[in-house]
């Protein structure tokens, strides 16, 4: 798939057009669930943290730590590529297998237009270049999550939690988070682009096509963040 | 011109196109008739490239379609026109952007010289008032409608049909087989035309040529079909009881004589 898709463009500003389509359909258009999954994560996860420490012996500061890591290092990473692998990626998978039956595709590359490099390339890059921001913003997100749950269950105060935001911070777990962040973004892009593009038949394989594709980029997702955690940890 | 030579194409072991030749010239309405199956639309897929015949050779005014680079094929591909079956409208755009689109694509000019070209072409095939619809808003005739303007906004060298008046009432069936008839003389455009239309065979077929079965079985104009003895090009077309009528009036017209059955027949 990926032969002839860097290919010389056509017409420079309609690939850019195209590219910035796909910029604010990943990208905004993932926005919100993006929001709700981070902030319910956060929240989760401070109270999960505090009900299952129940030493006095250590300080209050620690849940906050644990939720910060956790969340920087595999919740907004992981659990959000996973939900966006079958938001973006469905719709990844739909559109291009549509585009193919409806031989949308086909005019296309009548006209003179390498389809490969038109309708798969903006997509991967724009993917590669929004996802992994919206995973600072899930993060972000995720521990403020944290912090308004911690307060409103009384587990401990804001400046508590601010603290223990502070302590032992590795800039490392973002780096990290974020190198995973833009692996998935080309997992969740580009398997479903290649599912949809060369999809077969009618409205019930794209069904079955972008399935498919969400359930084989979720697989790999998973893989990968196996593999570089045991690389980069 | 566009030139076949012994084209053939199979999908598995199952033979679809065999070896078909045929030449269609500039300025003439060139139609592939046959019935459902018999392979029109895989062997206009070969002629554009969409598909790869196993074998033969594509001409395009002499230069072999697929011993091209792709550059080169990108070339004549600017110069084709299609309008696909099912339409093929981009249904994320609307019906001025989908006419507006090879423009965008391939022209450097403002946005008000593309938008005057489209609305000219808009205005050729009888829409108006649909720029800002939706493919979804629109008529089985109107999407074919808007597919024709988009395919021939660019002054295409070569035209390409594929039942373009499948699923249309006779009326705009009329209107469009006109028009492809009028753009193709009118700018001497190649121009192949898939149907099985009786109406559009008699009213623009220039050459005729009939697939049975992936085999070129009968070419010829629509001046010389309805005098054709091959059996199965009969049954084809004949196949209503209204069309033979329409043959033996159309045989009296032109040569004066009628078939014997009807000679047979009291005067009145
Ligand atoms: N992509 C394909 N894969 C396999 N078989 C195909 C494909 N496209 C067409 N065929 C077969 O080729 C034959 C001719 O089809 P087609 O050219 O679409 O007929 P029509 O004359 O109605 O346009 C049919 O039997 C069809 O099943
Ligand atoms: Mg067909």
């Amino acid at each position: 798939m990926f032969r002839g898709m860097f290919a010389r463009p056509e017409n420079g500003k309609m690939y850019w057009k195209e590219f910035m389509h796909q910029c604010n359909d990943i990208g905004i258009g993932s926005l919100g669930i993006v929001t709700i999954i981070s902030v319910f994560i956060g929240a989760v996860s401070t109270i999960q943290t505090a009900y299952q420490l129940v030493s006095p012996l250590l300080p209050k500061t620690i849940i906050a730590q644990i939720v910060r890591d956790t969340v920087i290092l595999e919740f907004a990473p992981t659990l959000t590529c996973i939900v966006l692998a079958g938001v973006i990626g469905s719709k990844i998978a739909s559109e291009l297998g549509n585009m193919r039956v409806s031989e949308q595709i086909d005019a296309l590359e009548i006209m003179g237009i390498n389809t490969k490099a038109y309708l798969i390339a903006p997509k991967i890059v724009a993917g590669v270049l929004m996802i992994p921001l919206l995973i600072i913003i899930s993060m972000t997100l995720g521990i403020w999550g944290g912090r308004l749950a911690g307060v409103a269950a009384g587990i401990l105060s804001g400046e508590t939690y601010d603290r223990g935001l502070l302590d032992g911070f590795k800039a490392y777990n973002v780096f990290f988070a974020l190198a995973k962040s833009f692996v998935f973004a080309f997992i969740i892009c580009s398997i479903p682009a290649f599912y949809g593009y060369y999809v077969k038949g009618g409205a019930l394989e794209i069904g079955r096509s972008s399935t498919k594709a969400v359930v084989v980029s979720c697989v790999l997702l998973l893989i990968a963040d196996y593999v570089l955690s045991a690389l980069l940890l | 011109m566009i030139e076949l030579k012994n084209i053939q194409k199979s999908f598995g072991d199952k033979p679809v196109i065999k070896d078909v030749s045929a030449t269609m010239k500039a300025g003439q309405c060139n139609l592939i008739i046959g019935s459902s199956g018999s392979g029109k639309t895989v062997l206009m897929k070969c002629m554009v490239g969409l598909f790869e015949p196993d074998g033969g050779q594509v001409l395009y005014d002499g230069k072999d379609f697929f011993s091209l680079n792709l550059d080169e094929k990108k070339e004549i591909r600017k110069e084709i026109g299609m309008l696909f079956q099912g339409s093929a409208l981009f249904d994320s755009q609307t019906v001025q952007q989908n006419v507006m689109f090879p423009l965008d694509m391939f022209t450097n000019d403002s946005h008000a010289t593309k938008l005057k070209r489209a609305n000219e072409v808009l205005d050729r095939v009888n829409l108006k008032d649909a720029n800002k619809k939706f493919p979804a808003e629109l008529s089985g005739g109107m999407k074919k409608r808007v597919a024709l303007a988009r395919a021939i906004v660019l002054n295409p060298k070569y035209l390409f049909c594929d039942e373009p008046n499948s699923g249309l009432d006779p009326l705009t069936s009329m209107v469009i087989d006109k028009l492809i008839q009028e753009i193709t003389k009118e700018y001497n455009i190649t121009t192949v035309v898939n149907t099985h239309d009786m109406n559009s065979l008699m009213e623009i077929g220039d050459y005729i040529l009939y697939m049975h079965q992936g085999n070129k079985e009968w070419e010829g104009s629509n001046k010389e079909i309805i005098f054709s003895k091959n059996e199965r090009l009969n049954e084809f077309i004949f196949a209503s009881e209204f069309l033979k009528d329409a043959k033996e009036m159309r045989m009296l017209e032109e040569t004066g004589k009628l078939p014997d059955e009807i000679r047979e027949k009291p005067a009145e």
